[in-house]
């Protein structure tokens, strides 16, 4: 078993007074593909956007429990929420370019922790488009704007921009449901890849794809984590009812 | 019966068509009076010339530099200012806090005061109180800045006009989406950072709309004026902070009320009005285009 990367205990979430995690304890290995799948509302966004502290935006959330990230609890008072969100990086769901040219876009988190040498930036921006199998695409049009850019392309800039910070973790909040199967394909193919540098969590709403990228799966059903382990196993001998009932469709 | 609602009917359609076509109507009157009277007066010596015959000839130049310094003094003012008030109760302040409910309060309250208010409260805190204040403190009560001036002028001016500044940028600061917050935050950036590199950036044209838009309604008006800087005639340009000037709606107002003959300053008071109106337009239009691009943009 590979080591623990993020570990979350008795993870209680409010919005106001209803709750939308309820007691979450989970444990996420490095270096591997861990899927959030369940019903919509059932709370996996918001589990996700905990471990990155992306709630904190949210007026009246409350959060108890822990998360702990490398052993350290990211939720204490000492933690310096900006080196954290460093560190876990972030894909959302709508690709999400600033207006700015494709080269500000990726050096934008190097310029950020103050890197400012040209060629330095220059460097990681083709580092980073490399990673996201997007280089070739645009390396000829760097400085054209990134709106310009197909939605396929602009998500796997966006997974560039993210890794251009070197982050050690990446969320991924449904990170192709907007795209056609084509770009879907390819990332995937992205993530497969990714997985050997980053660790990996993964919401989707896609239960083929959690089967095709994941190493592990967690079944959330409102706000409560119902299941978790393998994805083979998931997928083919789940232990609880609900489980195998949404795998196989009949509900959710 | 029916025939009574079909005739009430139709005399309802004519009467809204009848108040929608006297609008119009009345703009086309003023225009075409305006230009008739002014077409011959105006001319390129009109607007780079100075007043000539006890302002009864010769041109408006010192009026046009002075509103146009007036405008630009008063926007150095009023968009940083409004701009920073924008952000704070978009970006810092929690929507249903007191304070946001106050400030916004005080927003709209300043929108409705009449304008000859800013100049009197002009005239009591600029000239009164802070320009009296100076010339006691720094020169031992030598009169320099307690009297009407081109600063006061302008501040008062752009009190005036803070209320259009902020609903501008404040308007456009919302179009900036939420993706993009969260994505620069994501990448490790503070809220400042933020705020900094993605929302002013992204409010640009909202801070430009709001900028000409008080440019358009500061060059347009007099009363904020009247008290506190604006002269009724001046052989020299404004050279100074503490010098007076002269103004395109106060020229107006003084040929029509205080010239020693009205009558035959009218083809100059057309031409003035034909100026300002055509300033304003411009102004106004360049800001209905900007918007309008804004606004296709946030949808």
């Amino acid at each position: 078993m590979k080591e623990i990367k993020i570990k979350t205990k008795d993870l209680i979430l409010y919005y106001g007074a209803k709750m939308a995690l309820n007691s979450i304890s989970l444990d996420i290995p490095e270096k591997e593909v861990t899927a959030f799948i369940g019903p919509s509302g059932c709370g996996k966004s918001t589990f996700l956007r905990t471990l990155n502290r992306m709630n904190d935006l949210i007026p009246n959330v409350k959060i108890t429990g822990e998360v702990l990230v490398d052993g350290l609890n990211i939720y204490d008072k000492q933690i310096d929420v900006v080196n954290l969100r460093k560190k876990v990086g972030m894909v959302f769901q709508k690709s999400n370019p600033f207006t700015k040219s494709i080269f500000e876009n990726v050096a934008y988190g190097p310029k950020i922790n103050g890197i400012n040498n040209r060629k330095k930036l220059e460097e990681i921006v083709e580092t980073s488009l490399k990673k996201a199998f997007i280089w070739e695409e645009v390396k000829d049009r760097l400085h054209d704007s990134a709106m310009g850019l197909s939605g396929g392309q602009q998500q796997r800039m966006c997974i560039a921009r993210a890794l251009a910070v070197e982050p050690e973790i990446i969320l991924m909040d449904e990170p192709a449901s907007a795209l056609d199967p084509i770009s879907t394909a390819k990332i995937e193919e992205l993530i497969f890849e990714l997985k050997k540098h980053y660790t990996i969590v993964i919401v989707t709403h896609n239960m083929q794809q959690a089967a095709r990228v994941s190493d592990l799966t967690a079944f959330f059903y409102l706000g409560e984590l119902i299941e978790f382990g393998k994805t083979r196993k998931i997928f083919t001998t789940p232990d609880k009812k609900q489980t195998e009932e949404y795998i196989t469709g009949r509900f959710g | 019966m029916s025939r009574k609602k079909a005739i009430t009917g139709g005399l309802f359609v004519g009467l809204t068509a009848f108040s929608a076509f006297l609008i119009i109507a009345v703009i086309i009157i003023l225009l075409v009076v305006i230009i008739i009277g002014g077409k011959d007066t105006f001319s390129w010596e009109f607007l780079t010339a100075f007043p000539e015959d006890g302002m009864m000839k010769g041109g408006i130049f010192p009026a046009i530099y002075g509103t146009a310094l007036l405008v630009v003094i008063m926007s150095v003012a009023a968009v940083p200012f409004g701009t920073i008030t924008a952000i704070y109760l978009t970006e810092y302040a929690h929507e249903k806090s007191i304070l946001a409910q106050t400030i916004r309060f005080a927003v709209r309250t300043l929108a409705t005061v009449p304008s000859i208010i800013f100049g009197l409260f002009g005239l009591g805190f600029f000239i009164k109180f802070v320009g009296s204040g100076m010339d006691d403190v720094f020169l031992g009560g030598q009169l320099k800045w307690g009297q009407p001036n081109i600063l006061w002028a302008s501040l008062t001016m752009a009190l005036l006009t803070l209320p259009v500044v902020i609903v501008s940028v404040e308007e456009a600061i919302r179009t900036v989406p939420r993706e993009m917050r969260e994505a620069s935050l994501a990448l490790g950036a503070t809220k400042w950072e933020t705020i900094r590199r993605i929302v002013i950036p992204g409010s640009r044209s909202g801070i430009m709309t709001g900028t000409i838009l008080a440019v358009s309604r500061g060059a347009g008006e007099v009363a904020p004026i009247l008290f506190t800087g604006a002269a009724y005639y001046l052989a020299t340009l404004p050279t100074s902070l503490s010098d007076q000037f002269m103004n395109l709606g106060y020229h107006i107002y003084i040929m029509a009320t205080q010239s020693a003959n009205v009558d035959q300053t009218l083809p100059i008071q057309f031409a003035t009005t034909m100026v300002l109106l055509m300033l304003t337009f411009i102004l106004n239009l360049t800001a209905v285009i900007i918007r309008s691009r804004l606004r296709r943009k946030a949808k």
